[in-house]
């Protein structure tokens, strides 16, 4: 019981987003569906961007906001890890932008997002 | 205040600018928008050459630009030193070639769809070119993502079958996109630091941990599938064979040499070769280059599409550039470094006449181009240039890196890359040659012309320009090889390699 519980503090967090990871690659690998397979491609996105989020935290640290007696590193977190996601999000949502577009034109031109569908219909 | 100063930043800001205006001045007037693109590249291209100059003149010393006076390691710098300033100044030539070529195949479309294939080659120039001379890894990031969505869009205009090619290549290459994130997360928890001169000294002391051995493979497969090295390829044949044929040479050309110099520069200038992280891994990309060189070959054999061949020896080529890192010497590097700069030349030139092939006469297999060589002479000729320096004839430049890479092979004493070099030689000869062979020796294909030529080399003037000055390109690079290497590259040499 306390080895779980010391795993679970230490690298429960890190555990989630793997396995979030993996479950992201795991759809994109195994789903018939192109849009499944993008929405898949999403959640393995998010998890890298809360990867970074987990290790920005300290403990007992507050946020990152410059108040008077807020000045000694250990006491706020590290808001660069933030600043990088956000700049990660934007070029997340551009290829899911991207993404759709195609998935709009496969789907006028071979009239299905169905992967059978549509190697079958490339095929001929 | 003098602007020459700002250079470096001037590789990226010029194209980026004639990107985000071009659609604009397509509307006034669709020429406009053509030349504005044009013109941001010949800037960008100039740019490179000055800067260049500037780094050969201080003896190869690294120029470095802050980006608003903010001093790394907490400010963003663009770092230029004999290797990307070869490997950028690469690009934008081609680049600026390629975008007078593909003006032929935009004549007809209307003002969006010139104006937008226009901006979004704009856009694959900033990330290409950013992506080289950045000195900070999730600077990188931003423009590996600017090159990836750029070229999506591109290899999605080319017609029927691209839209899947292109759909792929997004899933595959955000795969890609999110393991290089991840990678840099690792190496920034163990250095606190996104500056690359800062982490090859911070991170010293973590070689011998899990966490670098899982940062370091995040890198290899992200860079892995990005220049389709062999087990990690299988978005590549489609994306180039479908994608714009204007657009088609440098994509095939460049898109896949960038992140293999990004490869270099993480591997030799960052983590360094002699730790026991490093040592496994470059076996493993030893095994890698070697398996692509002969599956690859093997391929590129199988296929009639002429498209779809050189698509497959690039996954040969790229193994030449794996090797020549794994052998981990100097020789190698050269090599590798040699080759990132040749085969983006010799891949541009095939894929040019292909597409010039493809304009005139709607034709890509390669068994149907007989008697071509009166119709097109110029092409043909570029073709047999690049042809024989793919196959490694010496005036031609592939020799050379050939050369550089069986030198580093010998002193590493690692005889089985020899051998599969030489295998991978007589391979591409066979299947390079049917080439020649259908366009000089085998009687006239009857072949439909869609555009008639006006012109006595058989495709219009800003279509034959390009072509030959790649194909005159490749003798250049090869009888200058060895300025190349002893005036740019050898002065740039890794730390790593010089104990």
């Amino acid at each position: 019981m306390e080895a779980l519980n010391d795993f679970l503090a230490r690298r429960g967090i890190y555990t989630l987003v793997m396995i979030l990871f993996f479950l992201g690659v795991y759809g994109m690998v195994l789903s018939k569906n192109y849009m499944k397979k993008l929405m898949s491609m999403n959640v393995m996105q998010v998890a890298v961007i809360f990867f970074f989020l987990c290790f920005a935290q300290k403990e007992g640290a507050t946020v990152p906001i410059l108040v008077p007696g807020n000045v000694n590193p250990a006491d706020y977190i590290n808001p660069l890890p933030h600043a990088l996601m956000l700049t990660a999000i934007v070029v997340s949502m551009g290829t899911t932008g991207v993404a759709l577009a195609l998935l709009m034109r496969i789907k006028g031109f071979y009239g299905s997002v169905e992967e059978r569908d549509v190697l079958r219909r490339a095929s001929k | 205040m003098n602007i020459s100063v700002h250079a470096p930043v001037f590789i990226v800001l010029l194209p980026l600018t004639a990107s985000l205006l071009c659609l604009f001045c397509s509307r006034i007037n669709r020429c406009l928008g053509i030349r504005l693109m044009q013109l941001g590249i010949f800037g960008s291209l100039l740019s490179s050459l000055y800067t260049t100059a500037e780094v050969l003149r201080h003896g190869g010393a690294t120029q470095h630009y802050w980006m608003g006076n903010w001093q790394p390691p907490i400010g963003i710098e663009f770092s230029l030193d004999p290797l990307n300033c070869a490997v950028v100044c690469t690009i934008t030539f081609i680049a600026l070639l390629v975008s007078f070529y593909s003006e032929s195949f935009l004549t007809e479309e209307d003002w969006l769809h010139s104006g937008g294939y226009y901006t979004l080659y704009g856009l694959l120039v900033v990330g290409l070119c950013g992506m080289v001379i950045t000195g900070d890894i999730f600077n990188m990031y931003v423009y590996l993502e600017v090159m990836s969505l750029s070229g999506y869009g591109l290899i999605a205009m080319g017609g029927k079958k691209s839209m899947l090619a292109a759909f792929r290549y997004l899933l595959v290459g955000t795969i890609a996109a999110s393991l290089y994130l991840l990678g840099v997360g690792y190496v920034y928890t163990m250095t606190g630091s996104l500056n690359m001169a800062d982490i090859a000294v911070r991170i010293q002391p973590f070689t011998h941990t899990p966490l670098f051995a899982f940062a370091v493979a995040c890198f290899l497969v992200a860079f892995g599938i990005k220049m389709a090295l062999f087990p990690l390829h299988g978005w590549q044949p489609d994306a180039y064979t479908y994608s714009h044929p204007g657009a088609a040479g440098l994509i095939a050309g460049c898109m896949s040499k960038v992140p293999a110099y990004a490869m270099l520069r993480f591997f030799f200038f960052m983590f360094g070769v002699h730790n026991v992280v490093m040592s496994n891994l470059m076996n493993v990309l030893g095994l890698m280059g070697i398996a692509g060189i002969l599956i690859g070959s093997f391929m590129a054999l199988a296929q009639y599409d002429f498209r779809r061949m050189l698509a497959y020896s690039s996954v040969a080529q790229l193994g030449y550039i794996a090797i020549g890192m794994a052998m981990g010497n100097m020789y190698g590097y050269i090599g590798a470094v040699l080759h990132i700069i040749n085969h983006a030349f010799m891949k541009c030139c095939l894929f040019l006449v292909i597409g010039g092939i493809t304009y005139r006469f709607g034709e890509v297999n390669l068994y149907r181009l007989g008697g071509l060589n009166k119709k097109m002479t110029v092409s043909t000729v570029a073709v047999c240039f690049a042809v024989l320096s793919m196959v490694g004839i010496p005036p031609t430049c592939g020799f050379f890196s050939k050369w550089y890479l069986m030198l580093g092979a010998y002193e590493g004493q690692q005889y089985i890359y020899i051998a599969v070099l030489v295998v991978s030689s007589l391979l591409n000869a066979i299947y390079y040659f049917r080439i020649i062979e259908q366009m000089f020796v085998q009687r006239e294909a009857s072949l439909t012309e869609i555009h008639s030529p006006h012109t006595k080399f058989g495709l219009p003037m800003s279509m034959v320009l390009p072509i030959g000055v790649t194909g005159l390109g490749i003798l250049v690079l090869g009888i200058y090889s060895m300025d190349i290497v002893t005036k740019v590259i050898q002065i740039g040499l890794p730390e790593v390699l010089l104990r």
